[in-house]
């Protein structure tokens, strides 16, 4: 198990550098908004921003798939848009990926 | 506003459904980052610091050796960008509240609980305490279920055998799938993809996220209403 609780000094200090700069965000707004006006322009972009984060992460990964990441991602849509339930469309996707695989 | 020991009982509670969903997602990442590398108290590590999942996701998707600092500071800047205006949108209720009742309630905010949280206070609610007591709950769950997660992780084989290096790419469907809205998404969304696509064919690493993500954003600017 020592292993398991190891901790890498360069490591650690990319995860609290991480935690400072996500605390950053978290704490910025407030501090911002009660000094200075956010234009709206900035705020549509942060507004459309976790979004487009996704897009651009998901877009390449199906483009670089097949058959089988394409069946689990309209899977994974389907069963997030009918339940909203993270476990049940993660569940549903990687089964019909696993299934996909064995299967073609 | 008044901020309440009562408060943050009353946020925890009204938290626990919410922080359940967010501890599958924790399993989740837990098993990612043992993938990745990640010892068990390094992911638990940045589980109870960070406290934000779609960045750590991203952050050990990055992992290598050596570590791409760079990439996953400026990443992890990028996708926690969202929680400036989350933070903002906080504003009218914590403004009385003391510096240190503030400060520390945002480290605990999370994409869940300050939904609960918006929601309990245009309700009504007047502890502002609440926001804290349901991130408390979350964080916790969020902690105990990385841990889980990471050391599952460490026991299950090829995770392309049974499907599993899909998970992350299953976890974004469905975070977009919640953060879809309508007519108004599909430009942004498009530019995000039309880069990210590009860019990953000719750039290396993941900088295609940072890329199509930035374009994205850039189209919602140009194309917004008014």
């Amino acid at each position: 198990m020592s292993e398991a609780v190891a901790l890498d000094p360069t490591v650690v200090a990319v995860i609290l550098a991480m935690a400072v700069v996500t605390y950053l965000t978290k704490a910025g707004g407030l501090w911002l908004v009660s000094r200075l006006e956010l234009s709206d322009r900035v705020a549509v972009g942060l507004d459309a921003l976790p979004g487009a984060v996704v897009v651009a992460f998901v877009a390449p990964a199906l483009v670089d798939g097949g058959v089988p990441e394409w069946a689990g991602a309209a899977a994974t849509v389907v069963v997030a848009k009918r339940t909203g339930n993270l476990l049940a469309s993660l569940t549903v996707g990687v089964g019909v990926v696993f299934l996909s695989r064995t299967l073609l | 506003m008044e901020f309440s020991g009562s408060g943050v009982r009353a946020g925890a509670v009204a938290g626990v459904p919410v922080a359940l969903g967010v501890a599958g997602y924790g399993l989740v990442f837990g098993v990612v980052a043992a993938r990745a590398g990640l010892s068990v108290a390094e992911a638990a590590l940045m589980s109870a610091t960070v406290l934000a999942g779609a960045a750590q996701l991203v952050a050990v998707e990055l992992w290598g050796s050596p570590l791409p600092v760079v990439a996953i500071l400026t990443t992890t800047a990028v996708i926690n960008l969202r929680y400036v205006l989350l933070g903002a949108a906080l504003h009218p209720w914590l403004r009385s509240l003391s510096p240190l009742a503030t400060y520390t309630s945002v480290f605990f905010v999370a994409d869940e609980n300050w939904a609960l949280s918006i929601d309990a206070f245009r309700n009504g609610r007047r502890d502002a305490a609440f926001l804290l007591g349901s991130g408390i709950v979350l964080w916790g769950l969020w902690v105990v279920a990385t841990v889980i997660g990471a050391i599952t992780g460490d026991l299950v084989g090829d995770p392309a055998r049974f499907g599993f290096d899909f998970i992350v790419t299953a976890l974004f469907l469905t975070l977009a799938v919640g953060f879809w809205e309508g007519r108004r998404s599909f430009g942004p969304w498009s530019g995000a993809a039309v880069v990210g696509i590009a860019a990953n064919a000719v750039l290396p690493g993941e900088w295609y996220i940072l890329c199509g993500a930035l374009a994205g954003a850039a189209v919602a600017v140009v194309t917004r209403d008014e």
